[in-house]
């Protein structure tokens, strides 16, 4: 038997008439980010696993068991969608007591267990609301209060922020940090941000295959499909947290911790989206700015905007300009240019371990 | 409830919706004006009528009731199953609907008769079920399974399975997915379906006279008694279909279908 919340998952199948054939593993405790394009199978791969979908041909493994033909109820599999899904004719407390009565737990147990996972997710005053007088961010917490409480050797998310308001995301975002650290989770989702924060590996799945798979920066700094190199889109630099900024080997970044701050020295990842960055000619001088010498590689028009993709040292940097600066600054390939980023435009999480 | 859009309807749809509802109102306000109300008290209170309209209102709740004990299953695996030929099926168990209630008796006639498919098996049993009160609430219950089949699957599909796909990943098993997911969610439709049910059995005529006949006190049933004393009686039918209607509009109010549906 394994540990509570963390058994291993192989997941090799293929599901003939969805043109899937994916091989997805996560080792006990890992949380592993599944990315991909709008129909690429996510969602199949995760209803297999759920075993809501039979697989025409191989098979999942969870903590050495063998799942082929055992019904969704006796998997210890849970599924977070995107939508909450909470029942509409039970109370919040009852949707949270709902898996471990399921599972012959006592009346009064379970809706301890369940007040002791709203705590965690941070909505126990909401207990004996129904979930209709919820707000979406509510909703979703409470549907993963009730996920947990099912005590669930693995945890499936379908793309569990989609749904939400851009400000509650990010509350949402860290509470699912908070509790799913040491769970064998895979989250399915369309937002790099989810997977640098909730995720220690990624595999990025394009129609049906696994195209890429490997540590999460890995991925989403040297991208080798075309999903992640898209995903990659923002500006994101790895390295050490000197209490200030975040130093790397070709650039020191100074940024704002979206959590309470990370400890000095620990692992995290500055991101910082390619519009906030601004191109000099000269360096900039006097100013609360990051300044990154840089060689241009390549411009590119976009809209009525221009993409300058640049390098600092080896690190690749994206700005977004307009035609005019373009014009003005004389941008062309090998061009050297300084970069100028806001600090407060800098966003500085801590990295899962790599 | 929210307040409703106020898009608005083009006016001339107006006109045949009134139309519609003076058509429908009209006969009842004539039925009302010529009641004998000198004589109403003791026109529903013979003995004839009393027995009549206590064995209607026994026997349309004992087929209700059978209606939610066969009805319920039915819709649950007409709704969530698929087995090779369930459209055909589906068309069978609704066919009460569509045929005429006196072809329906003779069907049960032909299965349940003395002479029946199955009346000589019964009767080497020693169960005679032709012209009881069995066979009222036989007919009666085959009329009416397929309003509370057809309105539960409904609601069943409208529901979809999404709940009861999360309850299961939770670690519900099938019979408690069951019991705290589906049958909760489907209750609006559930409880419209069982009072359509009983509001069709308390209005049976074709089936019952055809399988059951009339028998005061045992077949006799409230709209066979009013078919019976509208030659004899006219005002003692009036009187009779007076209550018939009270009773029907009071269930359809105490639980109106579509009320609280999601």
């Amino acid at each position: 038997m394994s540990a509570v919340g963390r058994a291993g998952l192989v997941c090799d199948v293929e599901v003939a008439t969805r043109d899937v054939a994916a091989r997805i593993e996560v080792a006990p405790g890992e949380t592993v980010a599944l990315l991909g394009p709008n129909g690429a199978g996510k969602s199949t791969v995760l209803d297999v696993v759920a075993g809501l979908v039979a697989p025409s041909r191989g098979g999942v493994t969870l903590g050495g068991r063998d799942l082929t033909g055992v019904p969704p109820h006796r998997r210890r599999v849970a599924l977070l969608a995107q939508e909450p899904l909470l029942f509409p004719h039970l109370s919040v407390l009852d949707n949270v007591a709902f898996g471990p009565r399921s599972r012959g737990a006592g009346r009064a147990a379970s809706r301890d267990l369940a007040r002791t996972w709203l705590v965690r997710v941070g909505i126990e005053d909401l207990a004996d609301r129904r979930p209709a007088r919820l707000s979406g961010g509510q909703a979703q917490r409470a549907a993963l209060a009730r996920a947990l409480a099912a005590e669930p050797e693995l945890l499936l998310l379908d793309e569990p922020m989609a749904a939400l308001d851009v400000d509650v995301a990010p509350a949402v975002r860290q509470v699912l940090h908070a509790v799913l650290a040491d769970r064998s989770v895979v989250v399915v989702t369309h937002d790099p941000l989810d997977a640098l924060l909730l995720a220690d590996r990624v595999a990025v799945l394009e129609q049906g295959r696994v195209v890429e798979s490997g540590s999460t920066s890995e991925v989403l700094t040297r991208p080798r499909s075309a999903f992640a190199a898209r995903l990659a889109g923002l500006n994101l630099v790895p390295g050490r947290w000197d209490g200030l900024a975040v130093t790397h080997a070709d650039a020191t970044v100074t940024g704002l911790p979206v959590e309470r701050s990370p400890d000095a020295g620990a692992d995290v990842v500055a991101v910082f989206s390619p519009s906030a960055v601004a191109v000099h000619a000269e360096a900039p001088t006097g100013s609360p700015r990051n300044s990154l010498a840089a060689l241009v590689t390549d411009v590119e028009p976009l809209g009525d905007r221009v993409r300058v993709r640049t390098r600092v040292g080896d690190l690749p940097i994206s700005a977004e300009v307009t035609p005019a600066a373009v014009v003005e600054l004389g941008l062309v390939p090998g061009s050297r240019v300084h970069l100028a980023v806001k600090a407060v435009e800098v966003r500085v999480h801590a990295a899962r371990r790599t | 409830m929210t307040a409703r859009a106020h898009v608005g309807l083009p006016r001339w749809l107006y006109v045949p919706a009134l139309l519609g509802m003076v058509f429908v109102l009209l006969p009842l306000v004539a039925m009302v004006s010529r009641v004998e109300w000198g004589d109403f008290g003791s026109l529903v209170s013979s003995p004839s009528a009393r027995d009549a309209l206590w064995l209607s209102l026994r026997t349309s709740t004992t087929s209700t009731a059978l209606c939610v004990l066969m009805g319920v299953p039915m819709a649950f695996v007409l709704a969530r199953t698929s087995f090779p030929g369930q459209p055909v099926v589906r068309a069978f168990v609704l066919l009460p609907l569509v045929i005429p209630p006196v072809v329906s008796g003779i069907a049960l006639l032909y299965t349940f008769g003395r002479r029946g498919l199955l009346g000589s098996t019964l009767e080497v049993l020693g169960i005679e079920v032709a012209f009881s009160t069995a066979a009222v609430v036989m007919a009666q219950t085959f009329v009416a399974l397929p309003f509370l089949v057809i309105s539960l699957e409904g609601a069943l599909r409208t529901a979809g399975q999404r709940y009861e796909v999360v309850a299961a990943t939770l670690g519900a098993p099938p019979r408690t997915v069951f019991r705290r997911v589906s049958l909760p969610l489907v209750l609006p439709g559930l409880l419209s379906g069982t009072v359509l049910a009983f509001a069709r059995s308390l209005g049976e005529f074709g089936a019952t006279i055809t399988f059951a006949g009339s028998l005061q006190g045992t077949t006799t049933t409230l709209p066979t008694q009013i078919y019976l004393e509208r030659v004899t009686d006219p005002d003692a039918a009036v009187a009779l279909s007076l209550v018939l209607v009270v009773v029907a509009v009071v269930v359809i109010t105490v639980a109106r279908p579509g009320r609280g549906a999601v």
